[in-house]
């Protein structure tokens, strides 16, 4: 920085001490600002930012979008090139109507596909299974076998979608799946885009849904990345995920922190398997929570990129600049919905989904106002997308990129994350990495504190939430939510049973024998998966074979 | 609750079901309310539910569920516990459980149901009253 500039920041230092002396006590107790608006992580607000609040040196620090660090955005044009994809997770009861809400959304102008699997599918189970008993079709759609694939995404030409899949454990198994419906669709896996979450390790540490153990979890996530590299050029790999961490009730820094160090474990672990970096990492992408603390949201995101640029420059020194840009996924914050007074959910969203455009998003979900009560109904979830619209078209925050870059507030907060940020990454490899991190229960006990310290925070009045602890009404329930028929359980039972009548059986054993060599040796499972779902092997025939070669994790009570 | 007698829960998260903030929040905020509290952790079937909640000798059980299966596990938990003898044991349920299907649970034999936004405290004095 010159001279003249420095001058020129201690001249408004000096002033700004003039103006606080003018104006406020020492005493902050004996002020009216102690009233304890929004608190939401660890970083402390300041009462007024100003030039020099920050230091900062443009050129290294925020440089321009599209060029390293990445700070203002991944492209140089953002939202004035194309707005972000408008991805509404959706999924419930049986393929054919999970299929026929996607063909709805759709119409409505959604612009990428996001499936929701039921709880069933996404740990590897049949829907016959005793295990499956009542949950089937609940939380998402139910997926046994190639059949159902088929039905979800009939009349959906997937060349002309991006199609984004919830589901980890076994993602390889799905992405086998949706390879073989383009298939006979007569698309090649080439011309195929979208995402499969494919991130075990927040499983283990938020989200519940694993069944391996974390190191051929680990092998099947790289078998992935070395596929789609050589087959799906277009397909994310995985979403490295933040989002379901800060459900489990991580503060902001956490949720980056958290995130970034599973995506070096994931980097490290596909490089220790004879990877070349720029090879896969340019189809690494990301997922993150849009919080309440709007500001605090806003420079979440563009710290995140920072760091994750200056990781994959430094430490892993990649040099295809699409490897250094943290591309990610947006959802609103699903735990800051509330039962209570369900239609404040719809301003709830709406800031959030702001938050995330402000913060330079590439696609977002808006949750549904009524979602703390039941799955999404037709109207609540059209309105959800509407929002997104909405800031789209008609705010205008679109017409210019990261319209907030050199916000005092906004860069200082990004400062401060980034600082945060880092002090819990050097924390994790100093323990060894997420990995072994994870398994000493280090990032769960650490999301726990700050969950009941949420919790507490509401109790004591310290935290405001409208219509939990200030502002409550009493209030009929709402009516006209979505309800999944019990009749689906037995439906999805009977259809599984035609596909075990109809297929041809010597074909599924002889494939089942193979995936089993392979899973023992270290060929990549990619081709035998795919092998396996041509021949209508169900998820939980393939799941078990794997269960028996791989064993399955069991959680340590860390509590 | 007998004076003196330090209360025993369990508070467990049944099914394929992986949200277990709210459980272990609960967990953390009966035991700072003084009360003996076990967490059994993820998937657990109705049978180990009971099991674990005879061996451990507690008076209530919190089963924490969102993922809408309640239905169908929790009337489960009544039959064994019935099986057991062991209809002493209260049931409390939290999570997200619709509206339509609170009678169901209820004539099923839950001695309360709390829904998102509840406050700990109330879930305190709600054990300590039975």
């Amino acid at each position: 920085m010159d001279k003249d500039m420095d001058m020129k920041l201690g001249e408004i230092a000096q002033q700004k001490a003039l103006w606080e002396s003018k104006h406020f006590t020492e005493d902050l107790s004996k002020s009216n600002e102690g009233w304890g608006g929004s608190v939401e992580s660890e970083l402390e607000f300041q009462r007024l930012y100003s030039p020099d609040s920050l230091d900062l040196d443009y050129l290294s620090d925020l440089s321009f979008p599209g060029e390293f660090p990445y700070t203002r955005g991944v492209q140089p044009n953002m939202y004035r090139g194309r707005f972000w994809t408008m991805r509404q997770y959706a999924g419930f009861g049986t393929a054919q109507e999970t299929n026929t809400r996607f063909l709805y959304l759709l119409k409505q102008g959604q612009t990428g596909l996001s499936v929701a699997f039921d709880l069933v599918t996404q740990i590897g189970y049949n829907s016959d299974d005793p295990l499956a008993q009542g949950e089937v079709g609940k939380v998402g759609v139910a997926i046994d076998s190639l059949a159902d694939m088929e039905a979800l995404f009939k009349d959906i030409p997937l060349d002309r979608v991006s199609t984004s899949m919830t589901i980890n454990a076994p993602a390889a198994i799905l992405l086998a799946m949706y390879i073989v419906v383009a298939e006979k669709q007569g698309i090649a896996p080439s011309k195929l885009s979208g995402t499969i979450q494919n991130d075990i390790l927040k499983e283990y540490m938020a989200r519940g849904t694993y069944i391996f153990p974390p190191l051929p979890s680990m092998r099947l996530i790289t078998d992935t990345f070395q596929y789609c590299a050589e087959h799906l050029p277009n397909w994310n790999t995985i979403s490295i995920s933040g989002y379901h961490i800060r459900e489990a009730g991580s503060n902001a820094v956490q949720e980056v922190a958290f995130t970034l160090a599973d995506g070096i474990a994931y980097v490290q672990a596909a490089l220790d398997v004879g990877l070349e970096i720029d090879q896969f990492a340019p189809r690494l992408s990301f997922f993150f929570n849009a919080h309440s603390n709007f500001l605090e949201e806003i420079a979440k995101f563009r710290a995140a990129r920072r760091v994750w640029a200056k990781i994959m420059k430094n430490r892993f020194k990649a040099k295809n600049p699409k490897s250094l840009m943290l591309r990610f996924h947006t959802q609103t914050a699903g735990c800051t919905l509330t039962a209570q007074q369900p239609e404040v959910n719809i301003m709830r969203v709406a800031f959030q989904a702001l938050s995330a455009v402000l913060g330079g998003t590439q696609s977002l979900h808006t949750n549904s106002w009524d979602e703390a009560l039941a799955l999404p109904s037709q109207d609540s979830a059209l309105l959800a997308l509407r929002t997104q619209q909405t800031i789209a078209y008609e705010t205008g925050i679109t017409d210019t990129v990261d319209p907030l870059g050199g916000s005092y507030c906004v860069e200082k907060l990004t400062e401060d994350l980034e600082q945060a940020v880092w002090a819990y990454i050097d924390k994790i490899d100093e323990l060894g990495g997420a990995v072994r991190a994870i398994e000493l229960g280090f990032q769960q006990n650490e999301i726990q504190t700050s969950a009941y310290r949420y919790q507490m925070e509401i109790e004591n009045q310290k935290r405001i939430i409208v219509g939990i602890n200030k502002f409550q009404m009493q209030q009929d329930p709402p009516q006209g939510l979505l309800k999944v028929t019990p009749k689906v359980e037995q439906e999805q039972k009977q259809r599984l049973a035609t596909v075990y009548r109809k297929r041809n059986q010597e074909k599924v054993e002889a494939g089942l024998i193979r995936l089993e060599k392979a899973a023992e040796s270290t060929e990549n499972l990619m081709p035998y998966l795919l092998d396996c779902v041509r021949n209508y092997t169900t998820l939980g025939e393939i799941c078990d074979v794997l269960r028996k070669v791989f064993g399955e994790y069991r959680q340590e009570n860390t509590f | 609750m007998e004076k003196g007698q330090r209360i025993r829960v369990l508070i467990g998260k049944v099914g394929l079901d992986g949200h277990d903030r709210g459980a272990k929040v609960i967990a953390q905020a009966l035991r700072d309310a003084g009360m003996e509290v076990i967490y059994t952790g993820l998937r657990q079937t109705p049978d180990q539910i009971v099991e674990a909640a005879i061996q451990e000798d507690v008076q209530i059980i919190g089963i924490s569920i969102l993922s809408g299966a309640h239905n169908y596990l929790l009337p489960k938990i009544f039959e064994l516990l019935a099986r057991e003898g062991a209809q002493d044991i209260q049931v409390i349920v939290g999570g997200v459980i619709p509206e339509d299907d609170k009678a169901f649970l209820k004539e099923a034999g839950v001695a309360e149901i709390f829904g998102t936004g509840t406050s700990t405290g109330d879930i305190v004095n709600f054990i300590k009253q039975i």
